[in-house]
């Protein structure tokens, strides 16, 4: 994989931070919140949420287990690149905050869970792999004043999990490869020229998820559907779903200091996506509870660092 | 084995004449498609564990609701919640020597199967890739929050969690 610039990076943090699947999952974060406000019925938020998932079906072919084995080989080769933070209690209280998270997601269950795991580097930067299997960055935990904003990242980056974004990032003409072909059939043990086969289209794809992850960035439809995945992740758990523009407003001044070529062009400002999710925001209740323990609990292990 | 199936008879048919019969529902099994998929008394996050299934194991669904299915474990052992997404209409079809005997699938169903990425080729991608960093994936998938780690955690943070996902 290709050496990415800093800029580069900066840039594909802001897309990451966000996060396709066009009405499906949209809905439904609209859906769940018009019935806590009392503007739909149960019954009406049902029908909408059965709706979406219809019309969004995912990618049949991949099955969990394949998910999960592509999850790992990405994460492995991302860590090629950046090195694991060795902070075993603040991994574990991002891994308490996420796991949490993705216990209230449309997606609780993968093939082998959600982990978190905080990078070692100044970068600003989270990476959702296939499957479940998440990287933050130190340099993102340094940006957030609080665990709603470490919450609303982590959120955002199980939105892409359950919509399944990275999957997506995967080529159709990986479908037609001989090596694929060799993978759906009958389930018996690969080896010689037909392990060589799926192999290769096993790298292929893992080459189209890390590019998409790591430089090109996901759709700016991708990254607002995942910003209204996440409101509702938030809301369901009980956190406060507008650290998602407190997190946006900090990247939208990061953004803006930053070296950012092309991004413009390409992918959604933080602002147009405080924009998108501006909306969805004024449908939440004022008042959430608990704010004030999380932000010192979240201090705690901030400041002990 | 009887007594199950007369349950699940029964259920069924209620569930059939019910309005909102959907995604699973009249469908007298479905296949585990995680690892280790956790039942729960209730149809919640929250909900107490009661019971767990492993990869390819086939359930018996009685009823479902919004995103959550209740199932009895095919050896009729225990019945719970279980959420959608550890489950999957397709049968599973584990690699030969590991489990049961293939099920063909039928009616159009496809199979799934332990084929195709799987163990054997993240062993050939290690091999070929020898900077993969494996080592830290299996790490960092052993960060594991239990359920009363996460109950206490919800309570000291004054989570309400279960807003949207308790009955």
């Amino acid at each position: 994989m290709r050496r990415r610039g800093r800029a580069v990076m900066v840039a594909g943090t802001a897309v990451l931070l966000a996060g396709c699947q066009t009405a499906g999952l949209l809905t439904q974060g609209a859906a769940g919140l018009g019935v806590a406000t009392g503007k739909l019925t149960p019954q009406q938020a049902e029908a909408l949420t059965k709706t979406a998932e219809a019309t969004g079906r995912a990618l049949e072919k991949f099955t969990p287990e394949q998910e999960y084995y592509l999850g790992r080989a990405v994460v492995a080769t991302v860590l090629t690149q950046y090195r694991p933070l060795e902070d075993r209690r603040l991994n574990e209280y991002v891994n308490l905050v996420g796991q949490t998270l993705a216990a209230f997601s449309d997606k609780p269950e993968t093939f082998g869970g959600y982990h978190f795991l905080v990078l070692d580097t100044d970068e600003v930067n989270a990476i959702a792999a296939p499957g479940g299997l998440i990287l933050v960055s130190r340099g993102l935990l340094e940006c957030c004043p609080d665990e709603e904003a470490l919450a609303a990242v982590l959120a955002h980056e199980i939105a892409h999990v359950q919509l399944e974004h990275g999957m997506k990032a995967i080529e159709s003409s990986r479908w037609k490869s001989a090596g694929m072909t060799a993978a759906l059939e009958a389930g018996k043990t690969l080896a010689g020229k037909e392990l060589a086969e799926v192999l290769s289209t096993f790298e292929d794809c893992i080459q189209d998820i890390t590019s998409r992850i790591l430089n090109a960035g996901y759709a700016r439809k991708q990254e607002y559907a995942a910003d209204r995945a996440a409101v509702e992740i938030l809301r369901r758990a009980g956190y406060d779903p507008r650290g998602l523009r407190t997190m946006l407003e900090e990247m939208a001044q990061r953004v803006k200091a930053a070296d950012v070529r092309g991004f413009g062009k390409t992918h959604p400002h933080p602002s147009e996506r405080l924009t998108e999710l501006e909306p969805l925001l004024r449908l939440l209740p004022d008042e959430v509870v608990g704010r004030t323990e999380r932000t010192a609990r979240f201090r705690k292990q901030m400041v002990r660092r | 084995m009887r007594a199950v199936h007369a349950i699940v008879g029964i259920l069924g048919a209620g569930l059939l004449a019910g309005p909102l019969c959907g995604w699973g529902a009249g469908e007298r099994t479905m296949n585990v498609q995680v690892q280790k998929a956790e039942l729960r008394a209730s149809p919640s996050p929250l909900g107490a564990i009661v019971g767990s299934a492993g990869y390819g194991d086939t359930v018996h669904v009685l009823e479902e609701k919004g995103a959550w299915v209740n199932v009895v474990l095919s050896e009729g052992t225990a019945t719970g919640w279980m959420h959608q997404s550890a489950l999957t209409r397709q049968r599973i079809r584990l690699r030969a020597g590991e489990q049961e005997a293939e099920v063909r699938a039928s009616s159009g169903e496809q199979a799934l199967a332990g084929k195709g990425f799987n163990k054997d080729v993240e062993e050939a991608f290690k091999a070929k890739n020898r900077n993969a960093n494996y080592a830290w994936v299996d790490q960092m998938v052993e960060f594991r929050v239990s359920p009363e780690q996460m109950r206490a955690f919800l309570q000291q943070g004054r989570l309400q969690g279960g807003q949207g996902g308790t009955p």
